[in-house]
C-alpha cells in the first residue's frame, strides 16, 4: 500500500484502530494473504488426498524439513551445552537455516519486481537479470586472484547488481525514448541472457573439463557462511534484508522514491508536476536489474560458488509472483519471499519422507497467488466485507506511455 | 460480524499449525520403524530434467526399481529443480542414513564429491560420469581430484558408447538408400560425441567390407567437430538442422542431443523423408509415436549400471572406481534394426562379437 492510500485509510478509520501504520491497516493487508495461504494448503491436501496420499503425514514433513524438529533442536541445545559438541546441534537447525538460505534469493528478485510494479513498470525480465548478474559475480569472483576479501567481494557484489542494472536498464531506456513496451523488451532481453550465458558457459567462461559450467569462484569471493558444512546459511541472507530495508527507505523516505510512486500511480499527473518520466523509467529498471541481478549474485557467491546450466529454478517469474503477494511493500515482499523459501526448502523432505511430488509445491504457490490476485474469491469464501478503501496497488500501466 | 470471522480464520490457523505439527513426529518416527529389518536403502537424486525425462533419470531409476522389486532394498528419489538442490537433495539422503545414494549427470559431479569426502560411510555412484573430477571445492589438479583412492566409496558410471554407436553406424550405412548417413548433437562434449565417433566408425566399417562409399555428414573424428545445435531443449533447432541434413542427401539421421533430438524424428514423420536413430532409450518405446521411423536406438543401459551398483551394496561387494558399460555387460546395446535382413542381423551379431573381443576397433 502506498503511504498516501494507508495514511487516508488510517484517517477514515480512527474510531476502530489507533493511529499509525498499524492497527487497522496491517490486520486487513494480512487477513487476505493469510487466509489466501491458508486456503491453498488446505486445496493442496485435497489434491493429495485425491492423489492417494496423506496431507497431514505430507504437511508434517513439510514443517520438518522446513523449520526443523524442536525436540531435535532441544537436544541438540542440551548435547551442546553439556558436552560442547555441536554436531547435533548443527544438524537441527539444518532445515531452518535451509530455508532461510532458498528464501535469500526470493527476497532478491521480489524486491526487484516490487520496485518495478511502484513505478508502473512490469519487469518480467528478472530471470534474465538474474542470469546476467549471477555470471558476472562468478566471472570476478574467479578471474581474479589474490585479491583480500574486503576488495574481492564487494566488488563481486558490486559486478552481480552492476550486470543486471545494465540488463534492466536497456528496456527501461527503450520504453521511456522509445515507447516500446517494457513486458516485450524485457522478455526479449530474458532469451538473449539464456542463449548468451549458453554460449559463455560452453565458450569463455567454461572451466577447464567438458561441463558447460564456470570454474569454481574463490574463497575470497564467497559470502562468508556462519557454520560450518553442510550448513549453507550465509551473509547473503541479511544482505538481503539490508536490501528490503534500502528499498524502503528509497521508496517512501526520499524524494526520489516519492517521484518513482507518482509516476507509478499517474504519469500524467507526475509529468505535469515537472518530473522527469524517462529519468524515471530508466532509473527504476535499472534499480529493478540491479535486485535481480544480486539475487543471482546471492545465489553464486553464498551457495554454489560456481554457475552451470539451469542455474535459476524461476526466480525471476516467481519474483512477479512473490511483489503480488507482498502488494509491492518491502515488508510484504520479505514476508511472501519467507513463506516461499520455507516451502520449497520443506519440500525435499515432504517429497522424501511423504512421497509427495515437488510439483504440489508449485501447485500450493499457484492456488496462493490465484487468490491474492482475485482477492474477491477470498473475501466471498470467508464472507469478509469488503475494505472501503480500495485496497489494490498500482501494478502496471499497460500499454503506451 | 467482521470480528467473528476473523477469530474463526484464527482458529483455523491454529488448527491448521497444530496439525502440522502433530504430523511430524509420525512423520519422522515412520522410518525409524522399518529399521530392525536392515533393509538397505537406495536414494537416487535426478537432475534437472525431473523423474519422468524418459531419458537419463527415468532409465536410472528403472535400475533402482529393479533393486526394489528383486533385491528387497527400499528405494525413492529426490527431483532437482535447480542447481542449489543438487547438495541439499543429496544431504537430505546422508541424513536419513541411505546406504547407496546414485547421483545422475555430470552437473551434480562437484557436489557428490564433496558429500562423499565428508560422509565416507556412505556409497555413491554417478550417472554418466566419473572422477578424477578436478573441480570441487578444496579440490587441487593433479593432487586431489577425487580419484578412486581419494573418492574410496565413489563408483562413476561410464558407458563405452561408442560400440553401440557403431552398431548404429553399420546398421545406418546398410539401410540407407542415398548413400549419406548424418548425425548432429546437442554440444560438443565427449558424452555426446562418443556416440558420433563410434558411428562414423560404424560406417566406415561398412564401407571397407561391402566395398561401398556411404558418407557421413554432421561429425568428423579427425577434426573432432560437426553439427551441434548448443542446446539439449529446442525442438525447433533439432528439426532445422535435421531438415538441412536431409537436403544434403542424408536418409538417416542420429541426433544426439536428449529431448531436441524429437524435433529431428517429428522431421522426419511428416516429411517421410528419412529414419532416425534413437539415443540413450528404445525410442519405439519412450517415443512411440515415431516408432514408424525409428530406425533403431543406441542404447545406454544405466537401469543395469544402477541395479548392478545396488546388488554389489548387497552383496557387500561395492568397490569404488569406474564401472565401464559395453557391450559384453549389456551395459550397452542397440535396440532391434527396424525392416532389417536376416543378413544384416547376423552381421550386427558378428560385429559384435568382434567388438567384445577387441578385434575391432570403435574409437581411435
Amino acid at each position: 500500500m502506498s503511504k498516501t492510500a494507508s495514511s487516508k485509510e488510517t484517517k477514515e478509520k480512527k474510531e476502530t484502530a489507533p493511529t499509525g501504520i498499524g492497527g487497522g491497516s496491517i490486520r486487513d493487508a494480512l487477513l487476505v494473504p493469510t487466509l489466501a495461504v491458508i486456503t491453498g494448503l488446505i486445496i493442496g491436501g485435497i489434491v493429495m488426498l485425491v492423489s492417494g496420499s496423506n496431507p497431514i503425514q505430507a504437511y508434517g514433513a513439510l514443517f520438518a524439513g522446513s523449520f526443523g524438529s524442536p525436540s531435535a533442536i532441544l537436544s541438540g541445545l542440551q548435547a551442546y551445552f553439556a558436552t560442547g559438541d555441536n554436531t547435533l546441534l548443527i544438524k537441527s537447525i539444518y532445515p531452518f537455516t535451509e530455508s532461510l538460505v532458498t528464501a535469500t534469493p526470493y527476497i532478491f528478485a521480489g524486491l526487484a519486481a516490487a520496485i518495478g510494479f511502484r513505478a508502473g513498470l512490469f519487469n518480467i525480465g528478472a530471470e534474465g537479470q538474474f542470469f546476467i548478474g549471477a555470471l558476472c559475480s562468478a566471472f570476478i569472483g574467479y578471474s581474479i586472484k589474490d585479491l583480500p576479501m574486503i576488495i574481492h567481494l564487494p566488488l563481486a557484489l558490486l559486478g552481480g547488481a552492476l550486470g543486471g542494472a545494465i540488463w534492466g536498464m536497456i528496456p527501461g531506456y527503450l520504453k521511456a525514448r522509445f515507447g516500446a513496451h517494457e513486458v516485450v523488451n524485457t522478455i526479449m532481453m530474458n532469451w538473449i541472457a539464456f542463449r548468451l550465458s549458453d554460449w559463455l558457459l560452453k565458450g569463455p567462461m567454461q572451466a577447464s573439463n567438458f561441463r558447460p559450467v564456470t570454474p569454481n569462484v574463490f574463497a575470497s569471493a564467497e559470502l562468508p557462511r556462519f557454520f560450518e558444512a553442510p550448513l549453507r546459511f550465509n551473509l547473503g541472507f541479511f544482505l538481503a534484508l539490508l536490501a528490503a530495508y534500502l528499498v524502503y527507505w528509497f521508496l517512501f523516505k526520499t524524494t526520489l522514491g516519492f517521484e518513482v510512486r507518482s509516476v507509478g500511480a499517474n504519469p500524467d499527473a507526475a509529468k505535469y508536476a515537472g518530473m522527469n518520466i524517462i529519468k524515471n523509467f530508466v532509473l527504476v529498471m535499472s534499480l529493478s536489474g540491479a535486485l535481480a541481478g544480486l539475487a543471482g549474485t546471492a545465489q553464486v557467491l553464498g551457495v554454489d560458488h560456481w554457475v552451470g546450466q539451469g542455474f535459476s529454478a524461476g526466480y525471476g517469474f516467481d519474483a512477479i509472483a512473490l511483489a503480488l503477494l507482498g502488494k509491492s511493500h518491502p515488508v510484504g515482499v520479505v514476508l511472501s519471499a519467507l513463506l516461499f523459501g520455507f516451502l520449497r526448502s520443506g519440500a525435499t523432505n515432504m517429497q522424501s519422507v511423504a512421497g509427495i511430488p515437488i510439483d504440489i509445491i508449485s501447485i500450493i504457490q499457484g492456488l496462493v497467488i490465484v487468490f491474492i490476485a482475485a482477492p474477491a474469491i477470498i473475501r466471498w469464501f470467508y464472507r469478509i466485507k469488503s475494505l472501503k478503501i480500495d485496497e489494490q496497488t498500482v501494478l502496471t500501466r499497460g500499454w503506451g506511455k | 460480524m467482521k470480528k467473528l470471522y476473523f477469530v474463526s480464520a484464527l482458529l483455523i490457523i491454529a488448527s491448521m499449525v497444530l496439525t502440522a505439527c502433530g504430523g511430524g513426529t509420525p512423520a519422522t518416527e515412520a522410518p525409524v520403524a522399518t529399521e530392525p529389518a536392515m533393509v538397505y536403502k537406495v536414494g537416487m537424486v535426478t537432475d534437472l530434467g525431473g523423474i519422468d525425462d524418459k531419458s537419463f533419470n527415468a532409465t536410472a531409476y528403472a535400475g533402482v526399481q529393479q533393486a526394489i522389486d528383486e533385491l528387497g532394498v527400499s528405494g525413492k528419489y529426490l527431483e532437482s529443480t535447480q542447481q542449489s538442490d543438487y547438495a541439499k537433495n543429496i544431504q537430505q539422503f546422508v541424513d536419513e542414513d541411505t546406504n547407496l545414494i546414485v547421483t545422475v549427470g555430470f552437473l551434480l559431479g562437484v557436489d557428490t564429491a564433496v558429500a562423499a569426502k565428508a560422509n565416507p560411510e556412505t556409497k555413491f555412484a554417478i550417472v554418466d560420469y566419473s572422477y578424477p573430477d578436478c573441480f570441487g571445492e578444496g579440490f587441487v589438479e593433479g593432487q586431489t581430484c577425487g580419484s578412486a583412492s581419494e573418492l574410496p566409496n565413489v563408483l562413476g558410471l561410464t558407458f563405452d558408447i561408442d560400440q553401440a554407436g557403431f552398431l548404429a553406424g553399420y546398421a545406418a550405412a546398410a539401410s540407407s538408400k542415398t548413400g549419406k548417413v548424418a548425425t548432429w548433437g546437442g554440444i560438443n562434449i565427449p558424452p555426446v560425441t562418443s556416440f558420433m565417433v563410434g558411428f562414423e566408425y560404424g560406417v566406415n566399417y561398412y564401407n571397407t567390407q561391402k566395398g561401398a562409399n556411404v558418407e557421413v555428414l554432421g561429425w568428423d573424428t579427425a577434426a573432432s567437430d560437426g553439427s551441434f545445435i548448443g542446446n539439449f531443449e529446442s525442438l525447433d533447432d533439432g528439426r532445422s538442422i535435421t531438415e538441412s541434413l536431409v537436403q544434403e542427401g542424408a536418409d538417416v539421421v542420429m541426433p544426439v542431443a536428449g529431448p531436441a533430438g524429437l524435433g529431428g524424428a517429428a522431421y522426419c514423420k511428416e516429411t517421410a523423408s528419412c529414419w532416425v536413430v534413437g539415443v540413450d532409450t528404445d525410442w519405439t518405446v519412450s517415443a512411440s509415436e515415431y516408432s514408424d521411423v525409428v530406425l533403431t536406438s543406441v542404447l545406454k543401459n544405466m537401469n543395469v549400471a544402477v541395479f548392478e551398483t545396488a546388488k554389489s551394496i548387497v552383496d557387500g561387494t561395492f568397490a569404488g572406481g569406474v564401472y565401464s558399460g559395453t557391450l559384453a555387460n549389456n551395459g550397452v546395446g542397440l535396440a532391434p534394426v527396424a525392416g532389417a535382413s536376416d543378413e544384416l542381423k547376423a552381421e550386427l551379431e558378428t560385429i559384435k562379437a568382434g567388438i567384445i573381443d577387441g578385434s575391432i576397433a570403435t574409437n581411435p
